[in-house]
């Protein structure tokens, strides 16, 4: 057996060895489970995300072993496309080989079977007929027709040969299929960044990594106007243009030039009622010097504009520059607010009592609709928020989120100020309680008296129960018990109950910690009360009259944010105040010719799948001979690949044709 | 004799020829149904819209009539459905008080029924195969319909509470995983049906339909710990007329292969039996082999016909909502995987011959991998199709 195989090898020249090589089933199986394999790859490792995450995620040994094998990016990674350029190669060398024969088939009846090959096949039937053999071969031509086979008739000399077949669907479905793959792969290719690749390789363009404006991106970086086929995304703020799209590529960018000016005049969020968003649409105007007018037209998603080859899409949205007004709260020293101006993605110098920093507002949001803590509705807008970074001289940065109105938790208001010190922690949440005002004026004032000594020094000398004076007649020591108290309020506000514990620990005699604990606690409550009425007098309250239920509850909560404070550790609080909202549009601009290819082929994919699914190819013969009134009958039939549903067809073909030409069996 | 012999078999030339009256009241119905959908509704669709309901009518005439049994069945369905609808009126509120709706027809009623049944016919389908009832066997084939019947009636019912609840809120209810559940159940039990008539065996029933019983447990998990039921608006992106056509597509895909799965393992356990005890009762009650890999086989092209419609109408969605006809989205590239799968199971069938035992194992498999492009994908993996996730 094998030398006959080395022997058919050697009689083969080379390139027959190659096609044979390129149409072999087993190659395209073996592709196709590669694609599979390749693909996976691809899902579960995210792809295209920025470097250093890959970097963190993998460490620096695997990010440089999986960046070389393209791992980041795999579909369009050069390997990757090698293997579907092979798969083409393939179905294509396949389509080539077989089509002829296919064709051949589909046209020839096999009128010429002879007679013992008949005999071999899987399904037969012999019998006589007393019909002449010409009403025999008309009556099986009408069976046969009304069964939906064609058929032809060859005359012999001794014999009539009827050969039907149908459903030639199937075989032309396979050509299909196939033919169609080719195309799709092809229409795929030409939109996918192979062009862009080898520009890259040879060294035609460059990636921009600097986050600068587009104007000075250099021109290596810059992508022409005739580029065939791209797929990039713009953010145009409202009442702006742009005439270009940034493509995302590697570890960083490049910019293709656009025939046209895109203007956004206005962007909107519909929301339902519930506060989900319903709709986002743009309004744009196309400027083109091919245009006799411009072009006014709106866009949303799902809706996309399609100018000359180009299509414009509603991809994101985003703040085009909102101008906030914030109120500076610091949180330590001195009760003075400022207020400032700022706008979203532009740098502001903040400077502090005692520091300079920069606050860099990253993003705008004035509609939040969030789930519902309450749980009275699924979701509820929060209101307008905003996410912003304080960085210090030395480049470090930490980031917050707030929000502008308070949200209710418990049956109280709170102001949530959220802090992260890198993107890949979660937010923590500082909850401030909103006064009877709903503002955080209160708790403002409270913080800034617990940080002022010399009022609180004040205030523990007038905090001294009366009898105290009995026992402590000395001014001296008066001074010194007000200190102390100050100092724990110190501790208080600048480590929470930790700290104080902490120097308890540090201090004192394990026996004794209990107890100097305790006293120290109610110490240091009997004293943060008394702030608190001092607050609360400068309200024009009178707290001799008894609290308000509100106003214990705001001293409990303001207490508790306090005492975590520290944890918030920079010096001030933002607090939105009022905003001018400017939203900004994100569009995706493509251009992509190879879908010309795509989706016909995608059709003819259809249609040839179903063809070769539902036309299942069926042939017979019946060999009629014999003289007028003793005809000899003899039917064939060959099983196909569904051999339950041949039988079906067979056997009522058989009862068909013996109901129509008498059931004299001779088997 | 001879002459009725000969009308007999030249009657019998067209498809259309071979229409009865039946067929053609059936034909009517259903155009006469449309015209008054589209006479009613039509300010609600776009011109796509109304290109579907129309072939939607098209198919189900052309269904009807190569299946006769379906008719019977959409007729009740549409017939409870209306009744449902009637009984609601203009308001939701009734669902909660209204006796016929509250225990019955209330979407997530019928969708409890079907639920229930689903659970019964299984068990039923069991029985029968063990001690082989005539009696039991109708019993579960009627259960069956009844399950599906209602799963379609839920859903056909939820359609107009989406818009009784608020008007612009109102959308085709496969929007989400819940929805689809229920769809996935329902379509995996119709190709079933289909397929327990043409082969006239029951055997297999228990078999599939614990695959629907695992996805009505699901639903019902996710019923009570979620409280998926009740209905959402829609996200943007999911507003359009594609997914009316795209995801029932998708699901006629799933459904089918779910099925060749169960009818692969089948196909093992027979194997398995022939082997060790050829003269054991259930042996004997199971399907032949070869009936089993014929089921299979249709299975798997039914399923891969439409997968590759399905894949398709995504890809054209895709090109008109994300900007692109691919972008190597998780779910996309896991369908592509899916569609792969079987691409070569079909090649090694087709061209290879392969048949029986390693076929029935690689249906298996390819179930788990579809499994992972329905499910694993939304719960694993980030990516575009983010509104199927948990």
């Amino acid at each position: 057996m094998s030398v006959s195989v080395n022997s058919s090898f050697r009689s083969l020249s080379l390139t027959a060895l190659l096609i044979r090589f390129l149409g072999s089933m087993n190659l395209a199986i073996t592709l196709l489970v590669a694609v599979a394999i390749a693909s996976i790859i691809g899902t579960v490792l995210q792809q295209n995300q920025p470097y250093p995450d890959y970097v963190i995620k993998f460490g620096p040994f695997w990010f440089e072993v999986f960046k070389s094998l393209d791992l980041f990016d795999v579909y369009s990674s050069v390997w990757f496309l090698v293997i579907l350029g092979f798969l083409v190669i393939s179905t294509t060398v396949c389509i080539f080989r077989n089509t002829p024969r296919v064709l051949k088939d589909i046209r020839d009846y096999k009128e010429s079977a002879q007679l013992n090959a008949l005999r071999r096949m899987s399904h037969g039937h012999e019998w006589q007929s007393h019909f002449s053999p010409d009403i025999c071969v008309e009556r099986i031509s009408a069976v046969a027709q009304a069964k939906g086979y064609r058929l032809v008739v060859k005359s012999e000399a001794k014999q009539l040969i009827v050969a039907a077949k149908k459903g030639s669907g199937s075989r032309l479905g396979y050509i299909f299929t196939h033919i169609a793959i080719v195309i799709i792969c092809i229409g795929g290719l030409i939109d996918g960044n192979v062009p862009l690749k080898i520009a890259e390789m040879t060294d035609k363009i460059q990636v921009e990594t600097r986050n600068i404006p587009a104007s000075q991106v250099p021109l290596v970086s810059t992508l022409p106007i005739d580029n065939l086929s791209f797929r990039g995304t713009v953010t145009i703020p409202e009442g702006q243009k742009a005439n270009l799209a940034f493509i995302d590529f590697k570890d960083g960018y490049l910019v293709q030039r656009l025939p046209f000016l895109i203007a956004v005049e206005d962007f909107r969020i519909d929301y339902y009622k519930t506060g989900q968003p319903k709709s986002f649409a743009s309004d744009l105007i196309i400027y083109d010097k091919e245009l006799e007018a411009p072009l006014h037209k709106t866009i949303s998603v799902n809706h996309p504009l399609e100018h000359r080859g180009y299509t414009i899409y509603q991809s994101s949205f985003g703040d085009g520059g909102s101008e906030l007004r914030i109120k500076l709260w610091p949180l330590k020293g001195a009760n003075r607010s400022d207020e400032i101006r700022a706008v979203v993605n532009t740098p502001f110098a903040l400077s502090l009592e005692k520091t300079e920093m920069t606050l860099e507002i990253l993003d705008f949001r004035p509609i939040n609709v969030n789930p519902d803590i309450t749980g009275v509705k699924k979701f509820k807008n929060i209101g307008p928020r905003f996410q912003y970074k304080l960085r210090a001289a030395t480049g470090e940065a930490t980031e917050f989120i707030n929000y502008m109105m308070p949200v209710e938790k418990d049956g109280a208001k709170y102001y949530l100020t959220g802090l992260r010190h890198t993107p890949a922690e979660d937010f923590r949440y500082w909850y401030l309680p909103a006064d009877s005002e709903d503002g955080v004026d209160r708790f403002m004032r409270f913080l800034a008296l617990l940080n002022d000594e010399t009022r609180l020094k004040k205030i523990a000398l007038s905090a001294l129960p009366k009898q105290a004076e009995s026992f402590l007649p000395m001014a001296e020591d008066q001074e010194l018990v007000a200190q102390f108290m100050v100092g724990l309020i110190n501790q208080f506000v600048n480590g929470g109950v930790g700290l104080i514990s902490a120097k308890v620990k540090a201090a004192v005699a394990p026996d004794k910690q209990q107890e100097i604990s305790s006293l120290y606690a109610k110490v240091l409550h009997h004293f943060l009360r008394n702030v608190y009425w001092v607050v609360l007098q400068e309200e024009e309250l009178d707290p001799a009259l008894g609290l308000s239920e509100f106003d214990e509850r705001f001293y409990e909560d303001a207490v508790a944010a306090v005492s975590i404070s520290h944890q918030y550790d920079v010096p001030v609080y933002l607090d939105l105040i009022g905003f001018d909202h400017k939203e900004a549009t994100g569009l995706q601009v493509t251009r992509s010719p190879g879908k010309m290819l795509v989706f016909p082929g995608c059709l003819l994919l259809v249609v040839g799948v179903f063809c070769m699914f539902y036309l299942p190819q069926r042939r017979f013969w019946v060999i009629v001979s014999g003289s007028q009134d003793n005809t000899q009958l003899f039917l064939a039939a060959q099983e196909g690949r569904n051999p339950y549903e041949f039988e079906q067809e067979y056997s009522a073909l058989e009862n068909a044709l013996l109901l129509q030409l008498g059931t004299e069996r001779t088997d | 004799m001879e002459n009725t012999i000969d009308k007999d078999y030249k009657t019998k030339r067209h498809f259309y020829q071979r229409r009865n009256s039946a067929d053609w009241v059936w034909g009517l119905a259903n155009i006469v149904g449309v015209v008054y959908a589209l006479s009613q509704y039509h300010m609600l669709m776009d011109g796509y819209e109304k290109v579907i309901i129309v072939c939607t009518g098209l198919v189900l005439i052309g269904f009807g009539w190569v299946w006769q049994t379906i008719r019977l069945f959409v007729t009740g369905v549409a017939l409870v459905s209306l009744f449902a609808v009637s009984r609601y009126g203009v308001t939701i509120d009734l669902g909660k008080t209204d006796f016929f709706l509250k225990y019955m027809l209330a979407s997530q009623s019928a969708i409890m029924w079907m639920s229930a049944l689903y659970v019964m016919a299984t068990a039923t389908y069991f029985f029968d195969l063990l001690t082989n009832k005539p009696f039991s066997g109708a019993v579960a084939t009627s259960l069956t319909w009844a399950a599906t019947g209602m799963g379609f009636v839920g859903l056909l019912v939820r359609w107009r509470e989406s818009y009784l609840i608020d008007f612009e809120i109102g959308h085709i209810p496969v929007s989400n995983l819940y929805e689809v559940f229920i769809l996935f159940s329902i379509i995996t039990a119709l190709i079933y049906l289909r397929y327990e008539q043409r082969y006239n065996t029951r055997s297999m029933g228990g078999f599939v339909l614990t695959v629907i019983s695992a996805a009505v447990a699901f639903l019902l998990w996710y019923t009570v710990e979620r409280q998926a039921d009740i209905i959402q608006p829609l996200v943007p992106a999911l507003n359009s007329y594609w997914m009316k056509i795209h995801v029932p597509a998708n699901f006629i895909g799933y459904g089918s292969f779910s099925l060749a799965a169960m009818v692969g393992l089948v196909f093992l356990l027979k194997g398995k039996m022939e082997a060790v005890a050829p003269k054991a009762f259930l042996t004997q009650r199971l399907p032949e082999l070869t009936l089993l890999d014929d089921v299979m086989y249709r299975a798997i092209a039914l399923g891969f016909a439409f997968f590759t419609l399905a894949t398709i109408l995504g890809a054209l969605w895709a090109a008109e909502a994300w900007g692109g006809y691919w972008s190597w989205d998780p779910k996309e590239t896991w369908a592509l995987i899916v569609w792969l799968n079987y691409a070569a199971w079909l090649h090694m069938r087709l061209t290879k011959g392969w048949h029986g035992t390693p076929m029935a194992w690689w249906s298996i498999v390819g179930f788990f991998v579809t499994l992972f492009a329905f499910l694993g994908v939304n719960m694993f993996l980030s990516g575009l199709h983010s509104y199927g996730g948990l």
